[in-house]
């Protein structure tokens, strides 16, 4: 009897504890996912609480993201409030002290970005507005640099015995990243100055970043659905200075993209947003090409 | 601009080598002049190289060295103010316009002990509970957490108010203090946060509303992919169906598990198992008799109730702002034992059940539809020397309610309802409800 006790106790030990070498990542969105992965390549494991098609602002604490954070070691969100309704649930339900808001193993990328659009006026009345800048950070590819090397220095000083491993993939990523980004700045140079509208407010990067010209945004406050009679007036805008392109992320329903497309004689232009947002997306590098192949077919 | 500035190093290169030509030949001038236009020529070549990299690197102005991209962000910290630390505020204002076809004041359900805030509220206009949320960190061992409850009637509660003990070891996150309890799946969500504007029958006739508890409660989430939580709470069990006793040690005690995880990228479920165990001494309530008569009586005794309860949510690739749709269901069974007195005490046993199920589809961004069942199963009642006078009843109390809601942002709905309820046997009361919903302040993030 108490040899069997014995054996139910090591398997439930066993179930419960599962031999653990890796990092274990809790990463918000695609992106810093496989940003994770390209710095840590087989000494972490990964887990992307969402999916490029789901809307970043509306995304439940549901059993199984509180589940994954509360075996992870670190947390790598985006901050800038992008998480904010349901991020500090999963931490706060999942009882993972390691990972709260504050400790080591919280990370948040837009902390080591300088933020655009930063709301002149706080107040609910203008939408869903982010206080400290727009939390879109990674669709200018200069900003994935810039969250690599301090996230690189987290994972080191979270799995200290593979420091070097991650020292040395942050190099290398480094050097293929800036090669790339030479290139799609090269790429991208027919797009300096084409006006385009967007439908949320959600390239402010990508566009500072190429060049690109905001013209007017689909939604009237960031965040509400478009209404009829603001898409009237955009309409009327786009009379006045003509847009080459409407864009929109994967995840938005293409309902207002079409309207506009078809009305104002443009060209709708879905972008992947972040990895896995379309077929071309696949990983970080796939993410900003099939981004300006894209943009460019739309240009045309 | 480069060139110029390392052009007087050219010359001052130059006028070094000059002295020692004073006294060369013409050969070695004219050596010294082609070495000087050779260092002249390939300097230039390495100032137009340093430019180009220049250029590439203004165009690109990719990755700066870390410390060069965090040091302004440090630097940038907001002012210190004696206002910082205060909690994170949020507000809740709602309010109904209810047209009830029945008097509210004579709502009953036949079959069972009613407790609490229950029926379907006042007629017309009227103010709902408004509410007010306060929430911050204490220090870095323990969270606050403040609700109070402002009534139409100008009375306060405290809702909820309890501190979180953050640095338990196994995660264990006690929470102590009042708080409403883990038990089945709507209890623990606020009332602003429900689909419908009142709550589903059998959480009224077995919770009186929701049960909340001042205790000790504690959630263990195992450490494993698969979402597994286990939570146990002790309480002083005055909340109904408990009442005050006036006694040490623990009045009540629930336990409960859940499970859950995801189908697929678009389909995810919970789906637990609670138990309360709960006693009350004198618990007073008002019983039609069956003459018909309204009779005041009194139940002491031990009260145990176990939910069962899941939730399946389904959104198109786990995208839930164009259409999703959310499916919930409850059953309770509630066994009481104990006195019962009514002119006599007299033995006194009860085993009921009920349930309710529910569905909301949002069938565009901000809108959504709702239907309700709610069925309640008087089961066996058992009034031993008082059976004379309270009969069993095998009327099954049940309510069809509908309802469609307006979401325009995160911080606002508002709502139309109907229902239509009987609870009473040969009584029909149609409710028609509209509502609105507003949050004003902190972020408050929605429980699953």
């Amino acid at each position: 009897m108490r040899s069997h006790l014995l054996i139910v106790m090591v398997a439930l030990a066993a179930w419960i504890a599962p031999a653990r070498a890796d990092l274990s990542v809790f990463a918000t969105v695609p992106e810093w996912g496989a940003l994770v992965q390209e710095l840590g390549g087989d000494k972490v494991k990964v887990y992307i609480a969402t999916n490029a098609l789901q809307d970043p602002h509306h995304v439940e604490a549901k059993p199984s993201l509180i589940a994954r954070a509360r075996s992870a070691d670190l947390v790598v969100s985006t901050g800038a409030e992008l998480e904010v309704g349901w991020l500090p649930l999963v931490v706060q339900q999942s009882g993972n002290p390691k990972v709260r808001p504050g400790a080591p193993g919280h990370f948040e990328a837009a902390a080591f970005v300088p933020l655009l659009g930063k709301p002149t006026r706080l107040d609910r009345a203008e939408g869903d507005v982010h206080p400290q800048g727009d939390p879109h950070v990674q669709t200018d590819a200069r900003n994935i640099a810039r969250v690599a090397t301090p996230l690189a220095a987290k994972m080191a000083a979270l799995d200290p015995s593979n420091a070097a491993h991650y020292q040395s993939r942050l190099k290398s990523f480094s050097e293929r990243w800036s090669a790339a980004v030479a290139r799609w700045e090269r790429e991208a140079a027919p797009l300096r100055g084409v006006p385009v509208v967007v439908q949320h407010k959600a390239f402010t990067y990508l566009v500072e970043w190429l060049g690109l010209k905001e013209v007017a945004a689909l939604e009237p406050k960031p965040g509400l659905e478009p209404t009829t009679a603001h898409l009237s007036s955009v309409l009327e805008t786009l009379q006045r200075t003509p847009a080459r392109m409407v864009l929109r992320a994967a995840y938005q329903g293409d309902r207002a993209s079409q309207w506009i497309a078809a009305r104002a004689k443009l060209k709708a232009v879905v972008l992947p947003f972040t990895v896995g947002g379309t077929e071309g997306a696949r990983d970080l590098f796939g993410l900003f090409d099939d981004t300006i192949q894209r943009l460019l077919k739309g240009a045309e | 601009m480069v060139k110029y500035a390392l052009l007087p190093g050219a010359v001052a290169l130059a006028l070094l080598v000059a002295p020692s030509a004073w006294a060369a030949s013409d050969a070695d001038l004219d050596e010294i002049r082609t070495q000087i236009k050779e260092l002249r020529s390939s300097y230039e070549a390495r100032i137009r190289a340093l430019e180009e990299r220049l250029r590439q690197a203004e165009a690109k102005a990719v990755a700066p060295q870390p410390v060069a991209i965090s040091a302004p962000l440090v630097a940038a910290t907001a002012p210190s103010s004696p206002n910082a630390f205060n909690p994170a505020i949020s507000v809740i204002l709602q309010g109904t316009y209810a047209n009830l076809s029945q008097d509210p004041s004579r709502f009953a359900i036949a079959g069972f002990a009613p407790g609490g805030e229950i029926g379907p509220g006042k007629r017309g206009f009227s103010l709902g509970e408004s509410e007010l949320v306060l929430s911050a960190n204490v220090d870095d061992k323990f969270a606050g957490n403040l609700i109070v409850s402002l009534s139409p009637e100008n009375t306060v509660s405290v809702e909820e108010a309890y501190g979180l003990w953050l640095t338990a070891p196994y995660g264990l996150a006690p929470k102590f203090g009042r708080f409403f309890s883990g038990l089945g799946y709507l209890n623990e969500q606020h009332q602003h946060n429900w689909d419908f504007v009142d709550a589903p029958l059998a959480y009224q006739a077995f919770l009186g509303r929701q049960y909340a508890t001042d205790g000790i409660q504690a959630k263990w989430i195992a450490p494993i992919d698969h979402y597994f939580e286990l939570g146990a709470e002790v309480g002083n069990g005055e909340g109904f169906p408990g009442s005050a006793r006036s006694r040490n040690g623990v009045g009540s005690a629930a336990v409960f598990a859940h499970t859950g995880g995801d189908i697929g990228l678009s389909h995810n479920w919970r789906a637990g198992i609670s138990y309360l165990r709960t006693r009350a001494r004198d618990r007073a309530y008002t019983l039609a008799d069956n003459a018909g008569n309204d009779a005041d009586v009194f139940f002491t005794g031990a009260s145990r109730v176990a939910v069962a309860d899941f939730v399946w949510k389904y959104a198109p690739s786990g995208n839930a702002r164009e259409t999703s749709f959310k499916l919930q269901g409850e059953y309770f069974w509630r066994s009481e034992r104990g006195d019962f007195t009514f002119t006599d005490a007299s033995r006194y046993s009860a085993r009921q059940s009920g349930w309710y199920l529910q569905g909301v589809y949002k069938f565009m961004p901000a809108w959504r539809i709702g239907a309700r069942y709610d069925r309640l199963d008087p089961g066996r009642v058992d009034y031993g020397a008082n059976a004379a006078t309270f009969g069993a009843t095998d009327f099954n109390p049940k309510r069809y309610s509908v309802m469609l809601d307006y979401t325009p942002s995160e911080f606002s709905r508002l709502r139309l309802q109907f229902a239509q309820s009987r609870t009473l046997p040969d009584v029909t009361d149609k409710q028609w409800f509209v509502q609105y919903v507003l949050s004003l302040g902190a972020h408050g993030a929605h429980k699953y």
